[in-house]
């Protein structure tokens, strides 16, 4: 009986730091953007989006592409421009890095994923371009015209284009 | 926000501003605005072949010196090489033609021209090369497994292939793919309705207007009045693959 204790007591101690380190490893997510809805947090319930995320993403990019249905609903640009916004301090992760949202999971299951090897993994301001193209197609870089007041206060508050 | 109410809110600015431009539409210069504005589509609406996109080039008002619309065009699909023209993609260039009686020199943009029965889509083992209902071709980079076949099979040379790693994309594209024009996809699909594609848009700010894009079947459209009044060639005419793009005042 003293024997077994002892081995009890001698196996939590072995193992204790390896829970520990076991516990580390687990993915940080980093926290989302903003909720897309009050009830549902993320786009579809979050135990959903665990589980089927790929599924959704696969059904987008086959209609955005070959239909033309730019719904943001299940888009991965916006998975990217709410999860993956910058840090306080302005920096955004890489796919590379552990700490972009997708990855901190898919290193912890050992599931690689090739959307980044052509999708952006940081968020694109895409408005930069579409503002200054609204322009009544004037301001364009190659405008021989001058910039006018309100395109530089446009330009003023505009950021760059990529993160 | 949630979806139904950015829904809502979307109508209501939809229908608005398809008001306000067919009224702004109306007044100003046609070309500033596209005549289409009103057939925007929604976001969730697919492309209907009740359109079919093109661009009309016209030879005479291209400058010889001029490389706007292909700089420009690289600038907004964040097309990047490494430097080496041998392989560098390219997705509009400027072709120069001189006639040989008299040497007259001209330039024109080659691009993809969006044929309506595409070689390059016979062609794709993995139907990744492929076309929309409203006549964009475009390579579905998810199926394309790099073999170059299409590019082998368009007449133009339109085609290119990424051999560089891709970083920074402002849209998808990798290493190991096929790319082309888009016919500037992302921007047709504009919910507040079709704008210019880059080129077309650098081409007016530049002040040379050798380019309309525009509703080839839209027999109110700037692009199909002037294809009525004066005419237009397609390239390699000959092969009959009705290209959306039609060149005017060609030596």
């Amino acid at each position: 009986m003293l024997l077994r204790k002892i081995i009890f007591v001698f196996a939590v101690i072995a193992f204790f730091p390896l829970a520990a380190y076991a516990d580390s490893l687990l993915p940080a997510l980093p926290k989302a953007k903003e909720n897309y809805d009050d009830k549902t947090k993320c786009v579809e319930p979050v135990e959903v989006m665990r589980q089927s995320h790929m599924d959704f993403i696969l059904h987008q990019r086959d209609d955005t592409l070959r239909k033309g249905i730019r719904t943001k609903q299940h888009s991965l640009k916006e998975c990217i421009n709410c999860h993956n916004a910058p840090a306080e301090d302005g920096k955004v992760a890489s796919a590379k890095d552990k700490e972009h949202f997708c990855s901190s999971c898919h290193v912890y299951t050992a599931v690689q994923i090739d959307c980044f090897k052509c999708h952006n993994d940081k968020p694109a301001n895409t408005q930069y371009r579409h503002k200054i193209s609204s322009q009544v197609f004037k301001q364009h870089k190659f405008a021989t015209q001058d910039l006018n007041q309100e395109m530089l206060e446009l330009l003023a508050t505009e950021k760059e284009g990529q993160q | 926000m949630s979806q139904v109410k950015e829904s809502k809110v979307d109508q209501y600015r939809r229908s608005f501003l398809a008001q306000s431009t067919a009224i702004a539409g109306m007044t100003l210069t046609s070309g500033v605005i596209l005549n289409s504005v009103a057939q925007a589509k929604s976001a969730d609406q697919p492309a209907s072949d009740k359109n079919r996109w093109g661009l009309l080039i016209d030879a005479n008002k291209c400058s010889t010196g001029c490389n706007t619309c292909v700089t420009a065009c690289h600038e907004e699909n964040g097309v990047t090489g490494s430097g080496n023209p041998e392989t560098d993609p390219q997705w509009i260039r400027k072709v120069k033609l001189t006639d040989k009686q008299t040497q007259k020199v001209q330039t024109i943009p080659l691009m993809c021209q969006h044929c309506a029965k595409p070689p390059c889509v016979d062609v794709c083992p993995t139907n990744a090369s492929m076309k929309r209902a409203d006549g964009v071709v475009l390579v579905d980079k998810h199926a394309c497994i790099g073999c170059r076949y299409c590019m082998m099979a368009c007449p133009y040379g339109a085609r290119s292939f990424i051999h560089e790693p891709t970083t920074e994309q402002i849209y998808p594209r990798g290493q190991g793919t096929v790319e082309s024009c888009t016919l500037c996809v992302h921007r047709i699909d504009d919910p507040n309705g079709p704008r210019n594609p880059a080129c077309v848009e650098a081409c007016n700010a530049e002040g040379h207007k050798a380019m309309w894009f525009g509703d080839l079947k839209d027999p109110n459209s700037e692009i199909t009045k002037r294809l009525k009044e004066y005419g237009g060639v397609q390239i390699r005419a000959d092969l009959g693959l009705n290209t959306g793009v039609r060149y005017q005042n060609l030596n």
